[in-house]
C-alpha cells in the first residue's frame, strides 16, 4: 500500500486511517521518502524536522489506538508556509531580518488544525513576507515547479503550491494578500482557495496587508479544501475582523453533495477579459473551454462587464504597500530577529539592519507605501484608492445579485521561466485577475482547468463568490472538477 | 506686561483597568522589567489587538464628565514613529474621529502661588483614546526598554488655548485631575506616570488677534513644573519679543533643577507621522442609546457634591471641600457617615486627625487600616460618651497601626470612660488636696484654675475620667 500514499487526498489518507490500513508515521515517513526524492529538484521546503513530525505521528497513532483521534483526520500532516507562528518552530517569512526568530505562540490557525490532529509538516518557501509572485523574492532558496523545473512555481505561496503538486504533502496552508494561494494553484496544477475575508482568523499570520490578508488552504482537491476550510475557519476572539458565518451543514458535506450539475446556477462571465493585452492564447482558449464546459453542466451564462477593473492594481498596490509599510515597522532588529552588530547609533542600527536584512521588492514596497501615506500625498493616493475600493466592492455586490458565481482566468499567463519577469510592474500584472478579490474581500478559488499543448502547464480557473458565498463557489468547483476533461493534475518528475 | 499669555495644554492620562488597551496583560505599576508582556503589547509578528471595551466606556465617561459631545462613529488610527519604545514602531491612537470632541471644563480655586483665579470655562478641544509606550531606561554602556508600560490604555485630552496664566494652568490641571480621579478614570499619580502634560504657549501683543509663534514645552513631572516653566517661558518670550527677536515654532525641554526650558527640536525635524485608519480593528460605533446609557454612569462631579455634603451632612463649607478634594476621601467619608449619628464629628475627626495620620505615614487613603466602619464606630462611642475625646486620639492611633476595631481597643487598654462620680471624686479630693496653693488661688476668684484641675484629674485618672462630671465635682469641692 505504501507507494499509494504520494497522491492522496485528505479524506483517502483519513480513510486509510479509519480501516487501520496505514498510520500516521508510515504516512508522514512516505512523505519524507518522497521529499527526499524530489525536494533537491523542487526546493518547496525551507525547514523540515522530521524528527519532531514523527514523534507528533507516534502521539496520533497511540491516540488512535487507545480511539481518542481527536479527528477523523487525527495524523495527518499539512506543510505550512513560513509565515504562520506555530510555537516553537522557526518562522522566518522567508526573510534574513527574521533569521533567528522562534514562535512563541500559536496562530489561530495553527491552533486549529492542532485541534484536529493535523500535523504542521515543515515550513514552506514562499517570497519574502508574501511580497511576489513567482517565490523568487525568498531569501532562502528558488522553488520550482514540479511541471517544468526551469520555471516558477507562483508566489507568494510558491513552496506550499509546490509541495503539493509534487506529492511532497497532501496538503498545505498559504496566505493569499492578492492572489498568493490562487495564483501558485494555478501554476501549480491544484485547488486554492481564498476564503471571504474574515472567514480566517490573522492572528498569528505575520501581517502583510491587514485589510487584504487570509489564509487558505491548497490542496489536491476540492473537498480537501472544504475539510481544512471547515477546520480553520470561525469567529476568533483574538482577530476582531473576523465575522461569525452562520450555517447549517459543512463545507465538507457541502462538497460532498455537490455531485450532480449544475442546473440552476447562474454564472457570470467577462468575454471583454478575451481582448485584453497580455492574455496569452492558452488561457483564452482555457477560459472559453470552462464557460462552455459550465454551460453544459446546466449553468446559465450571463455576461458581465467591471467597469473598475483596470483600476484595480494601482488601488491595490497603494493600500497593500501603505499597510505593509506599518506592519512592517516593527521588524528593527530591536526585540527579536536579526540586528546588525557595527552601529554607532540608534538611527544607524535601524537603517543598517534593515538596509541589509531587507530585500529589494520589500524595500520597494515599503519605501511605496510609506510614500502614499506621506502628509501633501496621503489624499491623492491612500484616499483615492480607497474610493476605487470601494467602487469595486460595490460593483461585486450588483455583480453577485445578477449571478451566483463569477469565472475568470486565475492568471493572464501560464508559469513564467525563472528569471524571465524581471520588471516589477510585469511582476504586479502576474495578479491582474486576483488582487480586485482581496480588495472587494469575496472569496474566491482556482480550479485546474487544463493543460497548454505546446509545454503541458497548468492553467487554472478562478471561481468568485460573494462575501461568506463559499459553499457556491466549492460547490461551482466541485462539479467542474467531476467533469473536466483532464481528472488528474500530477506531474512527471 | 504688553502681552496677552496664549496656553493650551496636552493632558496624558493613563485610564484605571485591569488590563491593557489592546491584549490581556495586567495594566500594573511596578513590576520587575518585561513580565507583564505578550506578544501583542511586544509587537511580535502576526500579534493582533483586540480593544479594551472597559477602557473605551472609561474614555466616554471622561469626555462627558468633561461636557464634551461623542461621536457616534469613531476609529483607531495607526501612528508611525520608529523608536524603540513603540514595540510595532507605529501607536495605535486616533487622528482624525476621536471620541470625545468640543467640551469644556468649569475651571476655579488656586494657582500654584496661592491666587485664587477667576472662575473661567476652559474649551477641550477634543479627548482621545490610545495606547502608552514603553519606558527606555539609558545606561552607561546600553539601552534598555522596559514594556511593562507598553499598551496601557492612554487619554490624551486637549485644551483650547483658553489658559492665560501659569495659574491657570496649575488650576486647569487641578480641576480636571478632580474630574479623573472622581470618575474612576485613573489614579493621576504623577510620580508613577499616570499623568503627564504638555503645553503650548505663545505670547502676542495685548489685543492682537493673530497668535504669536508656539512653543511646545515637554518634560514636567509635577504641576508645580508646569507652573515654573510656564513662568519662565513667558518672562523668557517676553524678553525676546522686547528685544524684537523672532521666536521659531520649536520643542523645549524643562529642566526642574536649573529652573529653565532648553531646546529640544525645532520645527523643521518635525514627524510625518503618517495617520491611516488601524485596518487590524473595526471602527466603533454608538448608537444614541448606547451614549445615554453613559450618561447614566456619569459620577457626581466634585462641584455638586460638595453643595450634597453641605445640605445632606451639615459639614461646613470648609470642610466640605477638604473631604471633596480627593475622590476616596469622599467615599471614605460617606461610607462613614452611613454608620454614625453624627457625620458632623466624624467629619472633624478625618479632617484634624485620620488625614494627618494619613499624610505622616505616606499611604494613601486606600492602604489604610482603619475601616470607615470603624472610625465611625469610635465616632458614636464618643458620642455615647463610653470614650472622651482625648482616648479617641490615643484609639485612632492604635487603630491606625493594628487596624483593630475601636471597642476592641478600648476593651484591651481599658480606655473606657470613667462616668462614676465616686470613683471620679476620689480622683477630685486628690488632685485638691495635692495642690493647696492652686485651690486657694481658685478660691480667690482666679476662675481659670479649674482648668488646671481638670487636668490634674485627667492625669491620674489616664484620661478616663469624663470631664463633664470631673469639672462639676471641682467646681463644687472647690466652692
Ligand atoms: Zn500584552
Amino acid at each position: 500500500m505504501s507507494s499509494n500514499i504520494t497522491y492522496k487526498s485528505l479524506t483517502q489518507l483519513a480513510d486509510l486511517l479509519e480501516n487501520k490500513e496505514t498510520t500516521s508515521e508510515e504516512i508522514c515517513s512516505e512523505y519524507f521518502d518522497r521529499i527526499e526524492k524530489v525536494e533537491p529538484q523542487i526546493n518547496a521546503f525551507i525547514k523540515l524536522d522530521t524528527e519532531d513530525i514523527t514523534k507528533k505521528a507516534e502521539e496520533s497513532d497511540s491516540r488512535r489506538k487507545a480511539g481518542r483521534q481527536l479527528s477523523r483526520y487525527d495524523g495527518i500532516p499539512i506543510s505550512i508556509k513560513d509565515i504562520y507562528n506555530v510555537k516553537g518552530q522557526s518562522c522566518n517569512c522567508a526573510s534574513k531580518i527574521l533569521a533567528p526568530y522562534t514562535a512563541i505562540y500559536d496562530a489561530t490557525v495553527i491552533k486549529k488544525i492542532k485541534e484536529k490532529g493535523f500535523i504542521p509538516f515543515g515550513r514552506n518557501n514562499m517570497d519574502e513576507f508574501a511580497m511576489g509572485s513567482s517565490c523568487e523574492n525568498s531569501s532562502y532558496q528558488t522553488t520550482s515547479n514540479p511541471w517544468d523545473l526551469r520555471r516558477v512555481p507562483g508566489g507568494s505561496s510558491g513552496g506550499s503550491a509546490a509541495a503539493v503538486s509534487a506529492g511532497e504533502v497532501p496538503a498545505s496552508l498559504g496566505t493569499d494578500t492578492g492572489g498568493s494561494v490562487r495564483q501558485p494553484a494555478a501554476f501549480c496544477g491544484i485547488v486554492g482557495l481564498k476564503p471571504s475575508y474574515g472567514k480566517v482568523s490573522r492572528y498569528g499570520i505575520v501581517a502583510f496587508a491587514s485589510s487584504l490578508d487570509q489564509a487558505g488552504p491548497l490542496s489536491r482537491n476540492v473537498l480537501d479544501s472544504a475539510v481544512l476550510l471547515d477546520t480553520i475557519s470561525g469567529l476568533d476572539k483574538m482577530d476582531t475582523t473576523t465575522v461569525r458565518d452562520k450555517r447549517d451543514d459543512s463545507h465538507e458535506s457541502i462538497v460532498r453533495k455537490s455531485n450532480e450539475n449544475l442546473d440552476g446556477f447562474k454564472i457570470g462571465v467577462c468575454h471583454k477579459y478575451l481582448e485584453m493585452d497580455g492574455l496569452s492564447e492558452s488561457i483564452k482558449e482555457n477560459y472559453m473551454y470552462s464557460i462552455e464546459q459550465m454551460r453544459e453542466l446546466g449553468a446559465e451564462i450571463i455576461d458581465i462587464s467591471f467597469p473598475y477593473t483596470k483600476y484595480a492594481i494601482a488601488a491595490y498596490y497603494i493600500i497593500a504597500t501603505a499597510e505593509a509599510s506599518a506592519n512592517l515597522a516593527r521588524f528593527d532588529g530591536i526585540r527579536y530577529g536579526s540586528r546588525i552588530k557595527d552601529y554607532k547609533d540608534l538611527n544607524e542600527l535601524y537603517l543598517k539592519t534593515r538596509g541589509r536584512k531587507l530585500g529589494d521588492e520589500v524595500k520597494r514596497r515599503i519605501l511605496l507605501g510609506t510614500f502614499v501615506l506621506s502628509s501633501g500625498y496621503y489624499d491623492a493616493y491612500y484616499l483615492r484608492a480607497q474610493k476605487v475600493r470601494t467602487l469595486i466592492s460595490d460593483s461585486f455586490r450588483e455583480t453577485f445579485q445578477k449571478c451566483d458565481v463569477f469565472l475568470s482566468p486565475t492568471t493572464p499567463t501560464p508559469a513564467f521561466k525563472i528569471g524571465e519577469v524581471s520588471s516589477p510592474v510585469e511582476m504586479y500584472m502576474a495578479d491582474v485577475f486576483t488582487n480586485f478579490v482581496n480588495l472587494a474581500g469575496i472569496c474566491g478559488i482556482n480550479i485546474p482547468s487544463g493543460l497548454t499543448k505546446d509545454d503541458n502547464l497548468p492553467v487554472g480557473l478562478q471561481i468568485l463568490g460573494p462575501h461568506l458565498g463559499e459553499d457556491k463557489i466549492l460547490k461551482a468547483a466541485k462539479v467542474f472538477e467531476d467533469n473536466r476533461e483532464i481528472k488528474e493534475f500530477i506531474p512527471d518528475l | 506686561m504688553k502681552y496677552d499669555v496664549v496656553i493650551g495644554l496636552e493632558v496624558h492620562v493613563q485610564i484605571k483597568t485591569e488590563s491593557k488597551m489592546f491584549c490581556s496583560c495586567p495594566n500594573r505599576y511596578g513590576e520587575e522589567p518585561n513580565t507583564l508582556t505578550c506578544p501583542v503589547c511586544m509587537g511580535y509578528p502576526g500579534a493582533m489587538p483586540v480593544p479594551n471595551r472597559k477602557a473605551i466606556e472609561k474614555a466616554v465617561i471622561a469626555g462627558l464628565m468633561c461636557g464634551c459631545s461623542i461621536s457616534e462613529y469613531s476609529k483607531f488610527d495607526r501612528k508611525s514613529y520608529f523608536y524603540p519604545d513603540m514595540a510595532k514602531n507605529y501607536q495605535i491612537s486616533q487622528y482624525d474621529l476621536p471620541f470625545c470632541l468640543e467640551g469644556n471644563i468649569k475651571v476655579e480655586g488656586k494657582g500654584f502661588s496661592g491666587k485664587k483665579i477667576q472662575i473661567k470655562n476652559i474649551g477641550i478641544t477634543r479627548i482621545h483614546l490610545e495606547e502608552d509606550a514603553a519606558k527606555s531606561n539609558h545606561y552607561a554602556a546600553c539601552s534598555g526598554v522596559d514594556y511593562n508600560k507598553a499598551g496601557i490604555p492612554l487619554l490624551e485630552i486637549v485644551s483650547e488655548p483658553d489658559i492665560a496664566s501659569a495659574d491657570e494652568a496649575y488650576a486647569y490641571l487641578t480641576n480636571l485631575k478632580e474630574i479623573m480621579q472622581y470618575g474612576n478614570i485613573s489614579s493621576c499619580d504623577m510620580e508613577k506616570g499616570q499623568m503627564r502634560c504638555d503645553v503650548n504657549i505663545s505670547l502676542k501683543p495685548k489685543g492682537r488677534k493673530e497668535f504669536g509663534t508656539k512653543i511646545e514645552l515637554k518634560n514636567m513631572n509635577s504641576f508645580r513644573a508646569v507652573h515654573r516653566a510656564v513662568e519662565y517661558e513667558i518672562d523668557r518670550q517676553a524678553e525676546a519679543l522686547d528685544e524684537g527677536v523672532t521666536l521659531r515654532q520649536e520643542t523645549r525641554g524643562w529642566n526642574d533643577e536649573r529652573g529653565e526650558t532648553y531646546l529640544m527640536r525645532s520645527k523643521e525635524s518635525a514627524h510625518d507621522y503618517r495617520y491611516f485608519p488601524e485596518p487590524d480593528l473595526m471602527p466603533v460605533v454608538f448608537t444614541k442609546n448606547d451614549i445615554d446609557n453613559f450618561k447614566a454612569d456619569i459620577p457626581e462631579l466634585p462641584k455638586a457634591k460638595r453643595e450634597r455634603f453641605i445640605s445632606q451632612f451639615n459639614v461646613t463649607e470648609y470642610d466640605a471641600k477638604v473631604l471633596t478634594a480627593e475622590k476616596a476621601v469622599a467615599d471614605y467619608f460617606e461610607k462613614g457617615a452611613e454608620h454614625t449619628k453624627s457625620p458632623k464629628l466624624l467629619a472633624n475627626w478625618m479632617i484634624t486627625d485620620l488625614l494627618k495620620e494619613i499624610s505622616d505615614s505616606g499611604l494613601n487613603i486606600n492602604e489604610i487600616r482603619v475601616t470607615p466602619e470603624n472610625l465611625a464606630e469610635m465616632i458614636e462611642m464618643i458620642n455615647k460618651k463610653t470614650i472622651s475625646g482625648k482616648i479617641g486620639k490615643t484609639v485612632l492611633s492604635e487603630m491606625f497601626k493594628t487596624g483593630n476595631k475601636p471597642s476592641v481597643i478600648v476593651k484591651e487598654k481599658g480606655l473606657i470612660q470613667d462616668t462614676d462620680e465616686s470613683s471620679i471624686e476620689k480622683y477630685v479630693d486628690k488632685a485638691i488636696e495635692d495642690n493647696p496653693s492652686q485651690a486657694e488661688q481658685y478660691r480667690s476668684g482666679k476662675k481659670n484654675v479649674l482648668q488646671y484641675f481638670v487636668g490634674q484629674v485627667m492625669k491620674q485618672s489616664r484620661g478616663k475620667a469624663n470631664p463633664q462630671i470631673a469639672i462639676k465635682l471641682l467646681k463644687e469641692k472647690l466652692g
